[in-house]
């Protein structure tokens, strides 16, 4: 794992900061959509997990954000009221038991094959959900309670805009200690190493498989708690929440924002949903702006929007840029995170790491 | 349902599978041969679709449409590959899958502000329009007969100009050996440009020969994308061998899961992908 | 910028500056307005791009020209819309309607087109209490078990065009009928609503085929009707499926022996890229283009100067969407604060509407005719009126 330089680490202490100051002054249809973009963002973050550390690219981790929106949907669509916790425990026994469902027979594969073996088993969940007249079919299932979280005598409600914002942001922010954890753990250290090459890792004695497999469930199971927080926030779940369009969303968003940096997948998709958001004002034609955008920072910003923050920090604070570099691991810091990669492949054009 | 029944269901699932390979075809050779996943080759298909509509409506016919569409698909695909796809092959997958993801939002846009978002259909010669009776009660569309035997001698086409001519061997070496066609000094810029543009040109086709059928719509290419993906997958990557098997393989299955199974008839090409993937984890012709 | 030419709306007719007064001036009532009163805010959330494109366009440009024609005011105000596109995905459907609701703080809400949307829209509606119309989205659930006091629709409820359906193919002579359609929400309503008149009249269904949706592959599945030999084919299809379809059927030569009938979408505006193969399909719907009405002439005229292309049934539900308003509007003199006064002057309207006139049930659903209709030279004419005055029994709903 890269360690932040300490202009970066201060710029997103200040991020962190501005973003439990908003509600105080920001309208209520912006709380509204900030809201959405941290459950996203947690979206987000646990695909980072798989793409950006372990080097498995899922193209069907939506399945798990449905899996994790369904779940609560369906234990508790009669319910009157739905207390939190218990909810919670569900939504994250679902969706990570189908992510080592999914997981155990996809991880036998490797490259572009894990790639279509994760969207496949996404797409049946998603004809499932769809079809299936129990479930609400492409209707999906309204939700008509909204948890009630209560800690000791403390109940929070949810129903307002204010506290499930800032319930949410606490999550995002859980959530990113908790992948900081993991990732300094040497457990996190052995999946750094598998992305880079799985066959010195394995050499070494490691079952690689158990531990891509364990990374696997975890990403499945914070997907899951993305998506049923996305449940509480519209009150409903259908099947397109499942569809390969929002696994391949959340892809961009990843990359875009910077794979292999925590922060990064968490800018991507401020960048990416506040865009979908402002670019329609501008021109009835915005998805071509949109595409325009998305190739410039591929052939512009090779690490992503958190490279270029990086680079911007560095040449901010150019005073400190030679103390901050020591801090680096042995990526420069203009190099993309996924240097790893490069360094341990040779750098033949064109080369698929499909091996 | 006597036998006649699923004769005819085994001629649909053909025709629907031979469409298939048209399409993943172009898709395993750009994979195989140079690595990129081209998420964009639906709106090749797309593209295709709508040229031939736009063609067609000029010339009136629709042999002169593809004729005129087939060039300018071409030209599409070189385009594509010098501008965009060139800068990506020395990195990671994951920056082919965004820039071509965001290569399907422009052509999108691009194909509605130049034909709009009407369902449009074109013609089918008149020659061609009519069906041949097979039973008492079934008759069988004279053109998917055409399209089957105009997938079949592409098919053979390809099986030629890959087995058979220089241009083939350095396709085939390069698919099962990348490195080693570059260190034999061929040009590999000028063969990736190449095979990207005989990929687009395929799907393309495929679309143009699919329009008269399928009729031509708005995100006509993203339901192919998946589903070839799938074939190249099934068949094992660069392989073309693989590609056609695979696509007869989901032609099949999907032709004879919705008339068995149809209440789970979307999910039986994912479950047979599965399956194979379960048991050969490089796909059916995939190199170990 | 100012007045709603049908020209004239951009996405957002809006500047940064008028946004504030306008928003401001709805707080304390229009009346306290300086210049004169400020507009009424009119947020759509249609699809502009995408396979339901078309229909979102006819719906926006037909609403703007009724308004256009009653001088671009509404209750004495002028109109402004802004304008939003659902791009017809669920999961954006929240975040969009809260921006219309919450950001732009719009006085009405119309929209959507597909039913899906629509629910997450009405949901919101529902909790917000603002004065919503419905142009297309048909799942009956919208004004049955989601119906509230502010929520109306001026299209159709999926039994509306299904219901019928199975009367008319009774009435035509066909007992032994196949059942196709694209096994999502939408077209289960549809289907459920045709069997129930159709089993209730003593037909009989051969086999019931639920095609995956939105995939357009019927070949396997006409194989399959041409083996088991039924007297009609009942259908919903609708966009690019309903012209695969019917082009699909008549390339396997069904058409010759075995009538295809359909839910009236199977034809609608449609049977241009259908060619001949649209020939003598009927189908069954609250509108036709060629109802030999007054009001339909008048505004199918209207429409074709206005916008140089022809109306259809989507157009015609957005036109009466813009009439229900401007009649509530028009009984509050335009006090948009008087909710309560308004819902009640448009649950008792009359839509002269050029499907013919047609009134609001109690859960604000129209009541109207229905029409069986047949292709004959690419043009949906009327055979005959199947019902008359067709009410939804709006099942779950707590208004009714």
């Amino acid at each position: 794992m890269h360690r932040m330089t300490r202009p970066l680490q201060l710029l997103l202490l200040l991020g962190a900061v501005a973003l439990a100051l908003f509600p105080l002054g920001g309208s209520e249809f912006y709380v509204g959509l900030l809201t959405k973009i941290m459950i996203l963002a947690i979206f987000a973050l646990s695909l980072d997990l798989l793409i950006g550390y372990t080097g498995l690219i899922s193209f069907g981790h939506a399945a798990f954000f449905g899996v994790g929106g369904y779940t609560l949907a369906i234990v508790f669509q009669n319910a009157e009221t739905i207390p939190f916790w218990s909810a919670l425990l569900w939504v994250l026994g679902a969706s990570a038991l189908a992510a080592l469902a999914i997981g155990w027979i996809s991880i036998r594969t490797s490259g572009i094959y894990f790639i279509m073996l994760t969207l496949a088993f996404a797409q049946m969940l998603y004809y499932f959900f769809f079809e299936s007249p129990r479930f609400g079919g492409d209707d999906g299932i309204f939700l008509f309670a909204t948890p009630e979280v209560s800690l000791g005598s403390f109940t929070l409600n949810l129903q307002s805009g204010h506290n499930l914002y800032y319930f949410v942001l606490g999550w995002m922010l859980v959530v990113y200690l908790l992948l900081r954890m993991v990732l300094k753990a040497p457990f996190g250290h052995v999946l750094v190493a598998i992305k880079a090459n799985e066959q010195r890792v394995r050499a070494l004695g490691y079952a690689t498989g158990r531990y891509k497999l364990v990374s696997f469930v975890i990403a499945g199971a914070l997907a899951g708690l993305a998506g049923f927080l996305e449940a509480i926030h519209t009150g409903y779940i259908t099947p397109a929440y499942l569809s390969w369009h929002e696994s391949g969303l959340v892809m961009v968003i990843v990359i875009l924002g910077g794979m292999g940096t925590l922060y990064g997948p968490i800018l991507g998709t401020f960048a990416i949903v506040l865009l979908q958001d402002y670019l329609p004002n501008l021109t009835e034609h915005w998805q071509l702006l949109m595409g325009a955008i998305i190739i410039a920072v591929v052939l512009l910003l090779p690490g992503g929007i958190a490279s270029l923050l990086q680079r911007l920090c560095d040449r901010l604070f150019a005073g400190r840029a030679s103390e901050a570099s020591g801090e680096n691991n042995a990526s420069a810091p203009s190099s993309p995170p996924v240097s790893s990669t490069v360094l341990f492949a040779p750098a033949t054009p064109g080369r698929a790491d499909n091996e | 349902m006597d036998l006649s029944f699923y004769l005819i269901q085994l001629l649909n699932g053909i025709q629907y599978g031979l469409l298939l390979f048209l399409v993943a075809s172009g898709l395993t050779l750009i994979f195989g041969i140079m690595g990129i996943i081209n998420l964009a080759h639906g709106s090749f298909y797309m593209f295709g679709a709508y040229l031939a509509f736009w063609f067609t409506g000029l010339t009136g016919h629709l042999l002169s449409g593809i004729l005129l569409a087939l060039p300018v698909a071409l030209v599409m695909g070189y385009a594509v590959e010098r501008l965009a796809i060139s800068f990506l092959y020395r990195r990671d997958h994951l920056y082919q899958v965004l820039l071509t993801y965001a290569l399907i939002l422009i052509f999108n846009e691009l194909q509605r502000m130049f034909w709009g978002s009407d369902v449009h259909s074109v013609p089918i010669p008149p020659l061609f329009s009519g069906s041949v009776p097979l039973t008492d009660t079934q008759a069988y569309p004279v053109y998917r007969l055409l399209i089957s035997l105009c997938c079949i001698g592409i098919a053979l086409g390809m099986y030629w100009v890959i087995q058979k001519t220089r241009l083939g061997m350095t396709i085939r070496a390069g698919a099962s050996n990348r490195e080693m066609v570059e260190a034999l000094g061929i040009n590999v810029n000028r063969l990736f440009a190449l095979v990207f543009s005989l990929g687009a040109a395929l799907a393309a086709l495929a679309g143009m020969l699919a329009a008269p059928v399928n009729t031509v719509y708005p995100g006509i290419g993203d339901s192919i994308l998946i589903i070839s993906f799938v074939v190249v997958v099934i068949g094992g990557i660069g392989s073309i061998k693989g590609a056609f098997i695979g696509a007869m393989l989901i032609g099949l299955a999907d032709t004879f899961g919705k008339v068995l199974l149809p209440e789970v008839a979307s999910m039986v090409v994912y479950a047979l992908m599965a399956l194979v993937l379960f048991w050969r984890p490089q796909g059916l012709f995939g190199r170990g | 910028m100012s007045q709603a030419t049908p020209t004239g709306i951009k996405r957002r007719t809006l500047l940064k500056g008028a946004a504030g007064v306008a928003a401001a001036s709805t707080l304390f009532h229009p009346v306290f307005a300086i210049g004169g009163q400020a507009k009424v805010k009119v947020g759509l959330l249609l699809p502009y791009t995408g396979t339901y494109a078309k229909l979102g366009n006819n719906i926006k440009d037909a609403l703007a020209l009724r308004i256009e024609q009653s001088g671009g005011k509404m209750g004495g105000r002028e109109v402004e819309f802004v304008s939003i596109d659902s791009e017809a995905k669920p999961p954006k459907a929240p975040e969009l309607t809260k921006k219309l609701i919450k950001k732009e703080q719009v006085d009405f809400l119309v929209g959507p087109v597909h039913s899906v949307v629509g629910m997450a829209m009405a949901k919101m509606a529902r909790q917000d209490g603002l004065i919503t119309v419905i142009p297309n989205a048909g799942a009956n659930q919208l004004t049955g078990e989601l119906c509230a006091p502010n929520i109306f629709r001026t299209s159709f409820s999926s039994y509306q065009p299904g219901f019928p359906g199975g009367k008319a193919m009774l009435e035509d002579g066909h007992k032994r009928v196949v059942l196709m359609y694209w096994n999502y929400g939408f077209g289960k309503q549809v289907a459920a609503a045709f069997k129930q008149s159709f089993l209730a009249g003593g037909g009989t269904i051969v086999k019931e085929i639920p095609t995956p949706f939105p995939k357009v592959d019927f070949q396997a599945y006409l194989t399959e009707v041409a083996a088991l030999q039924p007297d009609a084919v009942f259908t919903f299809y609708a966009g690019g499926g309903a012209v695969k379809f019917v082009k699909d059927y008549a390339a396997a030569g069904l058409n010759k022996h075995i009538p295809l009938y359909g839910a009236g979408f199977l034809t609608e505006g449609v049977t241009a890229a259908q060619g001949a193969a649209a020939e003598g399909v009927r189908t069954t719907l609250h509108y036709a283009d060629s109802l030999d009405l007054p009001a339909n002439h008048r505004f199918r005229e209207a429409f074709q100067q206005a916008y140089g292309r022809p109306a259809d049934v989507y157009a015609v539900q957005g036109y009466d969407a813009a009439d229900l308003l401007l009649q509530g509007m028009a009984a509050v003199q335009g006090d948009t604060g008087a909710r309560a006064e308004m819902i009640t002057a448009m649950e008792s309207s009359t839509i002269d509407s050029p499907r013919g006139a047609f009134t609001f049930s109690r859960a604000h659903n129209p009541v109207q005719n229905i029409y069986l209709r047949e292709v004959v030279n690419g043009e949906n004419r009327v055979l005959r009126t199947v019902e008359e005055r067709l009410e939804d029994p709006a099942e779950g709903c707590s208004l009714a």
